[in-house]
């Protein structure tokens, strides 16, 4: 009789420690409601538009830099 | 069209893969971490700089070597830049660092080799512009720069990696850290971290291009007049 209740004592134990170890990563916090109103992608294009104007900036800049090189090859 | 596209087709790489790694970057499925949370996806974005930073020191290196042996001038113009371009990626780092450890950490800067290494590496690569800048006789110049160009190298691979690796580091990816390590690398974020590797790097290959090319122009003037 003692060593079946102190298998089931040391069953519910086991049960509530596994319990306590799933609350733990639930509690951690993740932007899942962000990503399901899909908000998220506002600053996808927030960010996108940041990078392709400094793509195009430095488009304009390399195409300005190819025509001074051309400038010098029909000098030189 | 084809001799154009040759110039071209590794620039729109690099473009297509920034824009995979913001927009994949900021949705992917990330492992739920206590402390992290979403702050994980720097992975994308900070420690990219310090990859693009090492690459461009390392192609700055091979081209201080390649003066050094050849005393071509064009090795030096490509070293200097891509070490300027280097030290933007490496300043770039250390201020996203910066943010994210205060909002990980708790505080903008804490003394671990990492972080020490890191700001040790820039003030040498400081160092590096500081001589360049004070020679005015450019062979003598490119000569001495080159020289300390290697040594500039050999303590960045010491500061940055080989002292985190021998003390332990709050720092992922050296000595033993509670937050982050290699097993929490999923697939997932390896599926974007290695081409935003390749993408931000290109980008800063590209803005060394242009900064070479104007330097090269530059020079020319200069030896016309």
């Amino acid at each position: 009789m003692k060593t079946i209740s102190k298998i089931m004592l040391s069953f519910i134990a086991l049960l509530f420690s596994g319990a306590s170890i799933a609350q733990d990563t639930d509690k951690i916090e993740m932007a899942k409601e962000m990503m399901a109103s899909g908000k998220i992608y506002v600053v996808i294009a927030v960010l996108l538009l940041i990078f392709l104007g400094i793509v195009v900036y430095l488009i304009s800049l390399d195409r300005k830099i190819g025509k001074l090189e051309k400038e010098a090859k029909n000098q030189g | 069209m084809n001799e154009r596209m040759k110039g071209v087709w590794w620039k729109l790489l690099a473009v297509a893969l920034v824009v995979y790694t913001i927009s994949a970057g900021l949705t992917v499925e990330v492992p739920a971490l206590a402390i992290l949370h979403e702050t994980i996806r720097n992975l994308f974005f900070h420690v990219t700089m310090w990859f693009g930073m090492m690459i461009l020191m390392l192609v700055s290196v091979v081209y201080s070597i390649k003066f050094l042996s050849s005393s071509d001038e064009s090795n030096d113009i490509v070293a200097s830049e891509s070490a300027h371009v280097g030290m933007l990626f490496g300043s770039m780092g250390l201020a996203t660092g910066m943010v994210w450890a205060y909002f990980t950490w708790g505080d903008w800067w804490v003394s671990d080799p990492k972080l020490n290494g890191a700001a040790v590496t820039i003030l040498v690569y400081l160092a590096y512009f500081i001589l360049r800048g004070s020679m005015d006789d450019p062979t003598k110049r490119a000569k001495v720069a080159a020289v300390y160009n290697i040594f500039a190298f050999v303590l960045l691979i010491v500061f940055l990696k080989i002292l985190p690796d021998m003390t332990d580091s709050l720092h992922p990816g050296n000595g033993g850290n509670p937050g982050f390590n290699t097993y929490d690398t999923t697939p997932k974020l390896k599926m974007v971290f290695y081409p935003a590797i390749i993408g931000w790097t290109l980008m800063g290959v590209w803005i060394v291009s242009l900064r070479v090319r104007l330097k090269t122009l530059a020079i020319n003037k200069m030896e016309q007049q």
